[in-house]
């Protein structure tokens, strides 16, 4: 079938003052539609800009990034993003803020159905009756369910998340784990997820890829069987145990800690 | 207390009681009104200069706000010119800097021979060239410093960098653009003021000063100074309203 995103070959440098500085190479991703990929790997090796190249936001100095059969050339209006900064605009309301994709997407939705479609959004990541307040009003958890209403307002194909729960504390992390489940049940998207929380990865995604150290290319690929309605006790079991220890080790290969091969 | 009773009532008698200090100071020196007026002389000087006062703080005024408005067009073009650019930032503040490090008091004479007998130009000009600085440096510093991620929010929907500006880049500035505009009212006002004062046959509460002072009427004096000090607060609370209307939702309730 057909993957939904297809990284192909993805090599890119950045240009410094002390030459180019590789952070990208070989890359190979694929996600079928309506999958999530997890991307892990040691700090610095490129997440980001993996997220950035997907979004067309930057070109890559080789290889390709296609989506949905096209490759990406540019910025594309069916990509949604969250990043680890909820970048809400704190001179707007909870409901502008979600809006605010559809004052640049061209969208079908009236003003009546757009807004009742945040309202929706809003309700289903907890936040209803947070409407009118202002960002400042709300705790750092609440403006990371608020982004990622906006990144979902303009009913995107691609979801891109970089690091969005990073920031915020170990339990409310695991509150939107649970609600990004509940998400994907009714706004259903394909999706990368980075993050350096492998729990994490492994909770939300159906597919992990490793990257290796700076710079990054593909090391490792863990499916994970999806499970119907996760619940944190999934993250417990001994093949919960299993899967992570795979990761774990794999993070080790990349960061140069540990040879190839064993475990 | 009531919170809107309060914010009126404080200022007031703070008002108040730096006026009595001010009486008690001369009256206990025993200064004559050649050395310090006391707040009880000046009811008298305005009486008698009443209708000047009207006249020339209106000259004022206009004047101040007319360079205030030119030093907030200016100021907010050349603040976007930097903040977008970097090779332009690096090029224009030093310049601007050695531009603002002038004392404005040299540039009265220049800019007055220059443009000789145009008074009502020569003070904008000068209230203009003193108050433009900060409002440009905020709005280039307000510009320059927005985070890449609220730039990518829209860029990856395919906004143009005019939406990005619109929606984002400028709201986002608001609240150091304020701050710099009430740094730029009071200066505005001693740009016209220099000018007013030096030049001859001037006009505004400036050259009434200048008139109190050749004719030694010392309350006089005074009195145009607390005529500034009033328009001066005026000036001031409209920014703030303004800032109220435009960017009430960057204040915090403290605590």
């Amino acid at each position: 079938m057909e993957n939904l995103i297809n990284i192909k070959g993805v090599r890119h440098a950045y240009q410094t003052d002390a030459g180019p500085l590789p952070v990208l190479d070989g890359l190979e991703i694929g996600v079928p539609e309506g999958g999530f990929v997890a991307v892990v790997g040691p700090s610095g090796c490129g997440k980001s800009t993996l997220t950035r190249l997907v979004a067309g936001l930057m070109k890559p100095d080789h290889g390709e990034v296609w989506l949905h059969g096209e490759r990406v050339k540019g910025p594309r209006s069916t990509v949604g993003m969250a990043f680890q900064n909820p970048v809400l605009l704190e001179w707007r309301t909870i409901l502008k803020n979600v809006l605010l994709p559809l004052e640049i997407v061209p969208s079908k939705l009236s003003k009546k159905e757009a807004e009742d479609r945040a309202r929706f959004l809003l309700s289903l990541v907890g936040l209803d009756g947070f409407e009118d307040k202002r960002p400042s009003e709300l705790s750092g958890g609440m403006r990371q369910r608020a982004s990622l209403c906006r990144a979902l307002i303009h009913q995107p194909e691609v979801l891109i998340l970089d690091e969005p729960f990073g920031a915020l504390d170990a339990f409310t992390r695991e509150d939107l784990w649970q609600t990004m489940h509940k998400v994907k049940e009714r706004e259903p998207f394909t999706g990368v997820l980075i993050t350096h929380d492998l729990r994490e990865s492994i909770f939300l995604a159906d597919q992990v890829v490793v990257l290796s150290g700076r710079p990054a290319r593909t090391q490792y690929v863990l499916d994970i069987p999806r499970k119907s309605a996760p619940t944190l006790d999934d993250l417990y079991t001994p093949e919960a145990a299993e899967q992570l220890n795979i990761l774990r080790h794999q993070i080790q290969v990349a960061q140069g800690r540990a040879p190839e091969g064993t475990t | 207390m009531n919170k809107h009773l309060q914010a009126i009532i404080v200022p007031v008698v703070a008002v108040i009681v730096f006026l009595v200090f001010w009486e008690g100071l001369v009256w206990v020196n025993g200064w004559p009104t050649y050395k310090m007026a006391a707040p009880s002389d000046l009811p008298e000087a305005f009486e008698r200069h009443w209708s000047l006062f009207l006249t020339m703080g209106w000259q004022t005024l206009w004047r101040t706000i007319l360079g205030l408005l030119l030093a907030v067009l200016f100021g907010t073009a050349l603040g976007m010119i930097m903040g977008f650019s970097r090779i332009m930032r690096d090029a224009l503040y030093p310049l601007l800097v050695g531009f603002n490090a002038i004392p404005k008091a040299t540039v009265v004479p220049i800019v007055a021979l220059m443009f000789v007998g145009q008074h009502d130009f020569n003070t904008v000009l000068l209230a203009f060239m003193i108050s433009f600085f900060p409002i440009a440096v905020s709005v280039s510093i307000g510009l320059s410093t927005l985070e890449p991620e609220y730039r990518d929010i829209l860029r990856s929907l395919g906004a143009s960098q005019a939406t990005i500006f619109w929606k984002i880049a400028l709201p986002k500035t608001l609240p150091e653009f304020f701050g710099a505009l009430k740094v730029a009212v009071t200066l505005a006002f001693i740009g016209t003021n220099l000018m007013e004062i030096v030049s001859p046959h001037g006009r505004g509460l400036g050259a009434l000063f200048d008139s109190g002072r050749t004719n030694s009427d010392f309350p006089l004096m005074f009195a145009v100074l607390i005529a500034l000090a009033f328009l001066g607060i005026v000036l001031y609370y409209i920014v703030v309203a303004l800032e109220k209307i435009f960017a009430g939702w960057a204040e915090r309730t403290p605590g």
